[in-house]
């Protein structure tokens, strides 16, 4: 039983091109070409560069009153030039002292990062799997956590001294509690029925533990530590900048007080690059280290 | 529990080749059901008081047979299914796994979940050795269990891959491949594709079908699909609305050759309608309550 459409219709349909929907960069939680991405991305950074070497070099004129020697420019002192702080970068490379200062500060870094990762992860794992371990650790680190760090850097000077140890405690006292509340919280979503599949297959608590919560937690922690290690370059730099004579903090606090902005801007864009340089390489390490994590949009 | 795994009929793979103790020998010879439930009844404490999820339950099984429970949801079918997996502690009764009574879990009832459960750091080949590998098999003989299950639900192709690789289906072939690879003396299947889509329900159906006759499994399986339980079972409980427990027994006379045709045979339609005409009352009932309770949903 075969029925045909009038022709004329059929004609009608074919002769139409396919409407398309009109393309959008804007529709909500869609995906954009990744060109275009790209593309947007790279702007973004030029166009900063562009208002800055507009300011600084002083293309276009400001208010008087933003300008401190009344030229309609910003004073360099404010805002040096991208030259200036090239040249700066030149000297302090030369001098030995940009090296320097980076491999203290990123020194202070790893060890603060690795003593907090180290105790933090198997408390939260232990918070997060046992009600009798939650209940003797969450309640309290929920209460030291919200000390601010800074508030504690006297005391921190007082037990440490000024030395390497000190600004290593404070990134670890700043990471370590906030560390073992979201470990905790990684290890508490871990579904139940993994665990109940585990426990029908014949798995005692021992290997519930290690074979089955520890590998189940994993794309957790990857994520935690990239968060972590963001808050760690915040606290490196407090403690940098109140009580030390070296690091990328201690070559900012110089350029104030030598009034050399340059360097002052030197120190925030090699901070800058060394936080972007660790995100990435958290980025890049997640999926060779954990090939079977179902994959999260960033 | 390690006594009550190895009897007839043998599994054809699996510690059941270990050489038999006297007591399991004797446990044989005993024409005693291979899962007796004895008054178990669940209780959950709430703020409004206790809430009974389960009434007394009781029955048996023999080896080999398939035994579904329907439903309406909400009635406590799965809670009974985890009680028997030992997930949940009953607030009374007793269970015997050949005759021995068991009150944890443990290898010798393999479950299947309705959720995903494979684990997703683990290979196909690797979840399937998951449960033999704890119970410290050697190297060759998981590489034997695992070739032999993942054959049996048609995966071979597939045991390098990771879970995240892998359509619901396929992986609910894989947890019951790793279920079986432990030899369980009992399989219990906890609504296994309620999450499926109908074609591939179907497909999985039939899987389980051959399966069963190939293997030998003794299974308890938990669904609130009528044709789904019809199809595979020799028996099927019907459940009352909750407070739940076992309404009407209803024994269905197929046997193990069963094909895809039997949907449409006239017996197969008259033991629907039956099912269908008992869960229906208590599908009523269960809206009636919550309508009484001014509960939305």
């Amino acid at each position: 039983m075969e029925r045909t459409l009038p022709t004329p219709a059929i004609q009608g349909v074919t002769a139409t091109p396919t409407r398309r929907r009109k393309p959008s960069l804007f529709r909500i939680g869609e995906e954009i070409p990744g060109g275009v991405y790209t593309a947007i991305a790279a702007a973004s950074f030029i166009f900063v560069f562009a208002i800055w070497c507009a300011l600084s070099y002083g293309w276009v004129r400001v208010p008087q009153s933003l300008s401190s020697d009344g030229s309609g420019h910003v004073s360099n002192l404010i805002l040096p030039t991208p030259t200036g702080v090239l040249a700066a970068t030149h000297d302090l490379w030369q001098d030995g002292s940009l090296w320097g200062d980076t491999k203290i500060s990123v020194y202070r870094i790893v060890m603060g990062f690795l003593l907090s990762a180290a105790l933090a992860i198997p408390l939260g794992i232990l918070i997060g799997a046992y009600k009798t371990v939650e209940a003797a650790q969450e309640p309290l680190i929920g209460f030291i956590r919200y000390v601010p760090v800074p508030a504690l850097i006297p005391l921190v000077m007082v037990v440490a001294g000024l030395d390497e140890a000190a600004k290593i405690l404070l990134i670890f006292i700043g990471t370590y509690f906030q560390m073992v509340i979201i470990v905790a919280d990684v290890t508490r979503k871990v579904p139940r029925d993994l665990l109940s599949a585990a426990r029908t297959l014949g798995a005692d608590r021992r290997q519930l533990l290690f074979n089955v919560l520890l590998p189940a937690t994993l794309p957790g922690l990857m994520d935690t530590c990239r968060t972590m290690i963001g808050w760690a370059w915040t606290y490196l730099v407090i403690a940098e900048v109140v009580a030390t004579n070296s690091g990328l903090g201690f070559r900012i606090m110089v350029g104030q007080r030598h009034l050399r902005t340059e360097e002052i801007y030197v120190g925030i864009i090699v901070l800058g690059l060394l936080g972007l340089c660790t995100d990435m390489l958290f980025k890049l390490a997640s999926p060779r280290l954990l090939p079977w994590a179902e994959v999260q949009r960033q | 529990m390690k006594s009550a795994v190895a009897s007839w009929p043998q599994p054809s793979l699996g510690y059941a080749e270990l050489p038999l103790t006297t007591y399991e020998k004797r446990l044989n010879f005993m024409a005693e059901p291979i899962l007796r439930i004895d008054g178990i009844t669940k209780q959950f404490q709430t703020k409004k008081g206790p809430l009974t999820a389960l009434e007394p339950t009781s029955f048996s099984m023999d080896v080999t047979e398939f035994v579904s429970i329907v439903g309406p949801s909400g009635c406590g079918k799965s809670t009974l299914l985890h009680i028997i997996g030992g997930l949940l502690e009953p607030t009374a009764g007793h269970m015997y796994l050949d005759g021995v009574e068991f009150h944890e879990p443990g290898a010798e009832r393999g479950m299947v979940f309705q959720a995903y459960t494979l684990f997703p750091w683990l290979t196909v080949r690797q979840n399937v050795q998951f449960g033999p590998k704890l119970r410290g098999a050697d190297n060759n003989k998981r590489k034997e269990l695992a070739d032999h299950f993942l054959d049996a639900v048609g995966l071979h192709g597939f045991r390098d891959h990771y879970p995240k690789q892998l359509s619901g289906g396929m992986r609910q072939r894989v947890a019951i491949a790793r279920a079986l690879a432990n030899s369980p003396r009992i399989l219990l299947m906890d609504e296994p594709f309620g999450a499926l889509d109908a074609q591939t329900r179907a497909v999985m159906q039939d899987l389980v079908l051959d399966i069963r006759r190939k293997e030998h499994t003794t299974t308890l399986f938990i669904t609130h699909d009528i044709d789904e339980a019809v199809y595979l079972s020799d028996r099927i409980f019907v459940m009352t609305a909750r407070p739940g427990h076992f309404k009407a027994e209803i024994t269905v006379p197929f046997g193990q050759e069963r094909e895809d045709a039997l949907r449409n045979s006239l017996e197969f339609l008259e033991i629907r309608k039956q099912v269908h005409e008992l869960l229906h009352e208590e599908g009523k009932a269960v809206v009636e309550a919550e309508i009484a309770a001014g509960r939305t949903e």
